[in-house]
Parts: structure tokens; C-alpha cells; sequence
């Protein structure tokens, strides 16, 4: 351990949902998209499924919200090192899209991407089992654009880079294809408890 | 079956660099050597890395900080130096306003303190020196485009570069005394003599625009997510391809 002189840091509280390396953001929701924000109406969102599946398929807007709702409450990680606890998000599981769509047996990876054209990789397991969400509000209120509104995965058990805003679709296939971010240094899945920042952790 | 996914859209722009990834991976002693005050709240410090990979312009690092027991605080920070092979590295670096690392570091650090960085991290919004830039910046955004401007006339390179930099006042300007031709600040508080006051606008980019380089421009905007959502909207109105704009916020 290497002690930094005189260094002593914020007083510590004790949160057991802090990951390792992380701080608590409190009332803070940075915005660290690389691209210029969109100017996406939800009339003009759609949401697609497609690549090893049955039966691909897309959403419109009211076809998505046609779907059961579901809400995620539970906290962000960032990679950047921010936290933020006790978030709430309106939307749609990925399971009820997943039933429509039917996955082969074959896939075992995804590709989600935006209508910006951000790509992020996951594996398959990760977006199933209610773990994974198509989000359009926050804590009640209309997801904001620079926060990918109207439409963004939601994955919030891996860091936040992973959950697409201005989400389009999610393509499945039979490998690991690397997204933006991985292909720019940054780790292939991102799990917080394991700091999986960058790649080689 | 086997598909590959091939991006539908204008943003799936590759970084510009291939990444180290043995180099994000290790973190190394920084000891500090020096440190310059910039502007009331800014000052740079200079940093001893000898391992130190090389960066390019742009791209940036992350910082950790240990206390006594253990606990660490770790950051994101951009790369002010240039790139110059000598295992040393600059950050500048704003102090915020109960900010636990920014803290310790414009109040406790003086040379010949030690800490860890990892990096260079992030190939997108780095700058080879390849294909003009226009850059634009506010308050501490300017620091990863200073890499750049600092590269760009210590390599002597004749690829055009200009840098538009928003800042509150004079006194509030990083990197004041450095700047050359290539600069245009805005102030949006208080400005010298003659010199407007206002927000960063349409007036101020377009001309740019109008007539660019060969190639056109690669657009790079650092700063807060308000000003970044600005900066990139005039870029946008000014006519700049969405896919030719990297942006790095703050945050």
C-alpha cells in the first residue's frame, strides 16, 4: 500500500452497496456521453431485436409501451468512480422483448447499440432474468436527452457505460464483439464488485 | 450462424489511436516535482513518471490517492503536457469546492510527494497531429486541448489547429500567457478593455466553418456537460458532421 503523505480523504461511511473504488455521486448525475446528444422524439424512437433470434422484430413507441412495466430501484456504478444510490427507473423488462424475439440456443452475446451509433458488448446472461431494462422515465419523470431519453438500456449491475442511452436495438450473436468503449481500453464486462474498469483487469 | 455487427449509424467512429492495454493496467508511482499556479483556482503540478508509456494528446488518467487505513480516492484527470519522451507528465487541475483529491492537492502536495496513476487511458478523444482540429473548451476543459496546441507547436506541425477557449474573466484564463495566434478566448464575465463580454456563440464558430481546412475539421469539446451540450449545438447549426465531433465532459 502505497500511503499518500497527509492525505486522509472524506470521512468514511460505511455503505455495504459501494463498490470497490467508488464514491457516492449524492445528488449528482454526471453526463459523460462522447457524442453530440440527439434530437430523438420518442415518434420517431424505435427499438429493435434482431440477429439470433426466431423472430426479430421492432418496437415503436407505443408497442414498447404496450409491454408490461417494470421499475428498477437500486443504484448506478459509473466507471469513472461515481455511485448513486437509490435511483428509480420506469420501463420494460428485456425479458418481455426477448419473449417476442424467442434467442437461439446459439447466442451467447449482445450487441446493443444507439441511434447515435454507440455500440456496447454484454453477454447475453446479463440482460436476462430482470436484470436488464429498456428505461423511460426517471424517479416519475420523462427520461432527459443528455441522459438518453427518451429511451436507454438499463443495466445497473454493471458500470453505466454499458447501458446505452438513445438505445436502438440489441443485436444477439454467438461471440464477444468489443463496443465503443472496449474497443477504446475499457473492460469486456464491467462489473463493479470485481473494478473491471479498463481492460486487463 | 454466425453475424457480425456492423454499426448503422454516423457515430460509431473508432478512437484515433490503438489503446495500450498492458499500460491501463499497472499502476504507477508519480512523484510529484513541481507545481505552478495557473489562474485563483487552478494550478498545475508536474509529475516524475519514469516507466511512463507516452500519451497522446487528449487522452487522460487515472489518479489514486491512499489514506493510512487503506481507504483510496481515485480520478479521472486529462493530460496537459505534450508528449515529449522525458517521463514526465502535467496535470492542471481546478480545486473544487470540497473536493476530497483536488483538495489535497492545491492545500498538502508539494514536491517530492508520491502518488499512483494508471494510463494513458481512452484512444477517442485523442489527437495524433494528423488532420486539423478545432477545439473548444471552458474553464478546465482547456486542458486536454492545451496537449494539444502544446504538441502541435513543439512538433512544429502545419496541420491548421485553432482553439476557441471560454473562460470567466482574464484572471480566470488558464494558460493565459502561452496562448498565440491559434487562440480565440471568450470571456463571459468580464473581459479587457474593448474585448466583448458573452457566452460562447454562433458568431464565434460559423466563420470557422465557412471556410475550413482540406478535409475539414475534427472537432474536439471539453467542459461541463452544460457547455459541452452548447459548444456542440453551435458545431452542429455551424454545419459540422455530428460523426467528426468528440466530446469529453467532465463530470
Amino acid at each position: 500500500m502505497n500511503v499518500t503523505r497527509g492525505f486522509t480523504g472524506r470521512p468514511r461511511v460505511h455503505h455495504p452497496g459501494l463498490p470497490p473504488g467508488q464514491y457516492d455521486a449524492g445528488d449528482d448525475w454526471p453526463v459523460l456521453s462522447a457524442e453530440v446528444t440527439p434530437d430523438l422524439a420518442p415518434a420517431d424512437w424505435t427499438f429493435r431485436v434482431d440477429g439470433l433470434v426466431e423472430r426479430p422484430h421492432t418496437w415503436d413507441w407505443d408497442e414498447a409501451h404496450a409491454l408490461p412495466e417494470t421499475a428498477y430501484e437500486g443504484d448506478i456504478h459509473c466507471v469513472t468512480s461515481w455511485s448513486k444510490f437509490g435511483v428509480r427507473f420506469g420501463g420494460v423488462s428485456l425479458d418481455a422483448f426477448f419473449h417476442v424475439v424467442r434467442p437461439h440456443v446459439s447466442a451467447t452475446h449482445a450487441v446493443a447499440y444507439s441511434h447515435t451509433g454507440y455500440t456496447t458488448n454484454l453477454p447475453l446472461s446479463d440482460l436476462t432474468g430482470g436484470r436488464a431494462w429498456i428505461a423511460f422515465t426517471y424517479e416519475g419523470e420523462p427520461l432527459a436527452p443528455e441522459h438518453g431519453g427518451p429511451a436507454r438500456l438499463l443495466v445497473p449491475h454493471l458500470y453505466f457505460w454499458k447501458s446505452a442511452k438513445w438505445i436502438a436495438g440489441i443485436r444477439l450473436l454467438d461471440h464477444d464483439e468489443p463496443g465503443f468503449w472496449e474497443q477504446n481500453g475499457y473492460h469486456a464486462r464491467g462489473n463493479p464488485w470485481e473494478e473491471q474498469r479498463y481492460s486487463g483487469d | 450462424m454466425t453475424d457480425t455487427f456492423t454499426p448503422l449509424t454516423r457515430f460509431a467512429v473508432p478512437g484515433r489511436i490503438a489503446v495500450s492495454h498492458r499500460a491501463a493496467a499497472e499502476w504507477q508511482t508519480a512523484t510529484l516535482t513541481e507545481v505552478r499556479r495557473e489562474t485563483p483556482h487552478a494550478s498545475t503540478f508536474r509529475f516524475a513518471v519514469p516507466a511512463w508509456a507516452g500519451h497522446l494528446p487528449g487522452q487522460h488518467l487515472m489518479l489514486r490517492l491512499t489514506a493510512e487505513d487503506g481507504y483510496t480516492a481515485q480520478r479521472h484527470y486529462s493530460i496537459a503536457s505534450a508528449p515529449d519522451d522525458a517521463g514526465h507528465i502535467e496535470l492542471t487541475l481546478d480545486h473544487v469546492e470540497g473536493g476530497e483529491v483536488s483538495g489535497w492537492f492545491h492545500t498538502v502536495a508539494k514536491p517530492g510527494d508520491e502518488v499512483e496513476v494508471r494510463g494513458p487511458l481512452s484512444g477517442f478523444f485523442a489527437w495524433p497531429g494528423d488532420r486539423p482540429a478545432l477545439l473548444i473548451g471552458a474553464g478546465s476543459g482547456v486542458v486536454p486541448l492545451m496537449s494539444m496546441v502544446r504538441h502541435h507547436r513543439a512538433r512544429g506541425l502545419d496541420v491548421p489547429l485553432r482553439l476557441l477557449v471560454s473562460a470567466r474573466s482574464p484572471e480566470e484564463l488558464i494558460y493565459a500567457r502561452e496562448f498565440g495566434a491559434e487562440t480565440t478566448p471568450v470571456f463571459t464575465r468580464s473581459a479587457p478593455e474593448g474585448v466583448a463580454v458573452g457566452r460562447m456563440a454562433a458568431a464565434h464558430v460559423a466563420p470557422l466553418l465557412a471556410e475550413p481546412p482540406p478535409g475539414g475539421w475534427e472537432a474536439y469539446v471539453c467542459g461541463s456537460n452544460a457547455f459541452a451540450e452548447h459548444a456542440s449545438r453551435l458545431l452542429v447549426a455551424a454545419g459540422q458532421p455530428v460523426e467528426r465531433i468528440r466530446i469529453e465532459r467532465f463530470g
